[in-house]
């Protein structure tokens, strides 16, 4: 798998990352790279293993329905940019 | 019948699955202890977990998942004892961890299945795909600053139940049906409240056209519709729009759509670039659900007798009409109600009396069946006045609306107004003895051959006796003497 130069505009686009055009030949190495490299795994056969998602055999925690947190606005606001009374607010989105 | 619209190339059939969100109904939200209730001041129902702080991790809470087997097994669906967690990326800005915890892979509920009856008594079954977990997203405010948004995170992780049916719905009657069931089985499972006012059920609407034998053609999905009235009219008018496209000589865009019903049209709502790039995986942060066959076999043992199972039982333990019985089990309050009133008594009569004038005050008066002016007790008592002969039906009537008016108990009313039933056969035969010697010349018709006259005189002893006689032995008396 090689991704082309589109396809890295795409991404940072995705991920909501400016980047300058020319960065885009650097961040296409850098992310083949990385692909190739996790590429390696292929190699491996793992035909009829169960997928593996943790290393313990831990089942997922679960918690008691109870209301034990919340009531921390000015916790919640605390690293708002632009807060307005009891809200955080952003720059205008109207679809 | 197949519905159709018709384009300038003739009949189209329409093509229609949903996917209603459901907001399970819990103290606490999905995955943080932060109150899931409706209401509360702009961003105090907030953990940081909901916030998206770094570094904190979401718990599931169990009743959740109790809540949405409960749902499963409502819907005579496969229960998956193994789910998982997965997310789903977007950017907005009520979305504070820039994805939403869903399950994509492995719902925890698989196909089932929900009946509905349409109209002219046509039952059809629609599937259901699959119904999984996941979290609200806040709410924006755009009307309050013309350059900012205000973002309130009270919604932001609560509770959702996606439920998505199969593309089995043919006609917007179909889809509404399919709604009404849907959040009638929610209510009685005590799920969801299935409140689409107040949102905590909406439908995304996914519609395509096809002629008739076609394969499906390329479907739109119409987002958030919050009534059921929007969702069959936004079916029909997007299906309009598609056969005018394809008529056209065009080519119908898989988009997402949105439903304007002051303008009666659907406009496209997401740039195509990103949509459905969600770039979904599994949450790191979760293990895989694993839940015992045992702990299902449990839930189920506690769920509450379904609609469909209490209209067939309603059928064929009390003898009342299928129509009656889908009448009564409408809501659960009603078919206590209503099996409150009917236990030990007629229950047809009962049926009756619940679906008609109980029906009717309530609507005159505003009232649920909850808080109804007349108890299932006190409107057992009456019939039982009826059923021993104290009063008859016409009296029983005006008795009812005293109840309504006062509240007091039948059998108080007929004693205070004197309103107790004449069976003293004396008393009838002298009535009728008076009306015939007034109508001398009808009895001369009657006996002539004009039957239809037995009821004027049915009527003329009735009113002499201020309705109170007992009709079958008014009847009978006159039979006697004519």
């Amino acid at each position: 798998m090689s991704l082309d130069p589109a396809t890295v505009r795409r991404i940072a686009r995705l991920a909501r990352i400016g980047i300058d055009e020319s960065d885009v030949p650097a961040l296409q190495g850098e992310l083949n790279g990385i692909l190739g490299w996790v590429e390696q795994l292929n190699e491996v056969d793992v035909e009829g293993v169960p997928p593996m998602v943790g290393t313990g055999h831990a089942a997922l925690r679960t918690r008691p329905d109870v209301v034990t947190d919340g009531n921390c606005r000015d916790a919640v606001l605390s690293n708002a940019p632009d807060g307005v009374g009891p809200f955080y607010t952003v720059p205008k989105v109207v679809e | 019948m197949t519905y159709t619209i018709e384009g300038k190339t003739g009949a189209w059939e329409i093509v229609v699955g949903l996917e209603v969100h459901a907001q399970i109904i819990s103290h606490s939200k999905l995955f943080s202890g932060a109150s899931a209730s409706y209401g509360g001041e702009p961003n105090t129902h907030v953990s940081l977990v909901d916030a998206g702080f770094p570094g904190m991790l979401p718990v599931l809470n169990q009743e959740c998942v109790a809540q949405a087997i409960r749902t499963g097994l409502g819907l005579r669906a496969r229960i998956n004892l193994e789910s998982r967690f997965d997310r789903k990326n977007y950017f907005y800005a009520d979305l504070p961890t820039g994805y939403q915890i869903s399950q994509f892979t492995h719902p925890i509920v698989g196909e089932g299945t929900v009946e509905i009856e349409l109209g002219d008594g046509t039952v059809r079954h629609i599937g259901i795909t699959r119904l999984h977990m996941e979290q609200d997203a806040g709410k924006s405010m755009h009307d309050q600053d013309p350059a900012r948004s205000f973002i309130d995170l009270n919604r932001a992780g609560v509770a959702l139940m996606e439920i998505v049916s199969e593309p089995d719905i043919r006609c917007p009657e179909e889809a509404g049906a399919y709604l009404r069931k849907l959040r009638q089985i929610l209510r009685y499972l005590g799920t969801c409240d299935g409140n689409m006012e107040e949102g905590s059920m909406r439908a995304d609407v996914n519609v395509s056209v096809r002629k008739a034998g076609e394969p499906f053609r390329t479907r739109c999905e119409i987002k958030n519709v919050n009534s059921i009235r929007y969702v069959m009219h936004s079916i029909e008018v997007e299906a309009t729009r598609q056969i005018e496209v394809w008529e056209d000589g065009g080519e119908v865009d898989q988009e997402t759509r949105l439903f304007d019903p002051s303008r009666n049209e659907t406009r496209s709502l997401r740039s195509k670039e990103d949509a459905h790039d969600y770039r979904y995986f599994p949450d790191p942060d979760l293990l895989p659900l694993v839940v015992e066959q045992e702990w299902v076999d449990a839930l189920e043992r506690g769920l509450p007798e379904l609609p469909d199972d209490k209209r067939d039982r309603f059928v064929k333990e009390y003898g009342i009409p299928r129509y009656d019985a889908s009448v009564l089990v409408a809501e659960q309050a009603i078919a206590d109600y209503y099996e409150e009133v009917a236990k030990g008594r007629d229950a047809r009569l009962a049926a009756n009396w619940v679906t008609g004038d109980l029906f009717g005050a309530l609507n005159r008066t505003g009232r649920t069946i909850t808080d109804s002016p007349i108890s299932a007790a006190a409107l057992g008592g009456m019939l039982d006045l009826v059923s021993d002969k104290t009063i008859n039906g016409k009296i029983a009537k005006e008795v009812f609306e005293d109840m309504l008016e006062t509240g007091d108990s039948a059998a108080a009313i007929v004693e205070r107004k004197g309103l107790k039933q004449v069976t003293d056969t004396g008393a009838i035969d002298a009535a009728v003895a008076d009306v015939m010697a007034r109508n001398a010349d009808k009895v001369e018709e009657y006996r002539g051959g004009k039957d239809r006259l037995f009821g004027f005189f049915v009527g003329q002893v009735m009113k002499a006796m201020a309705g109170k006689a007992n009709p079958a032995m008014v009847n009978e008396a006159l039979k006697k003497v004519l």
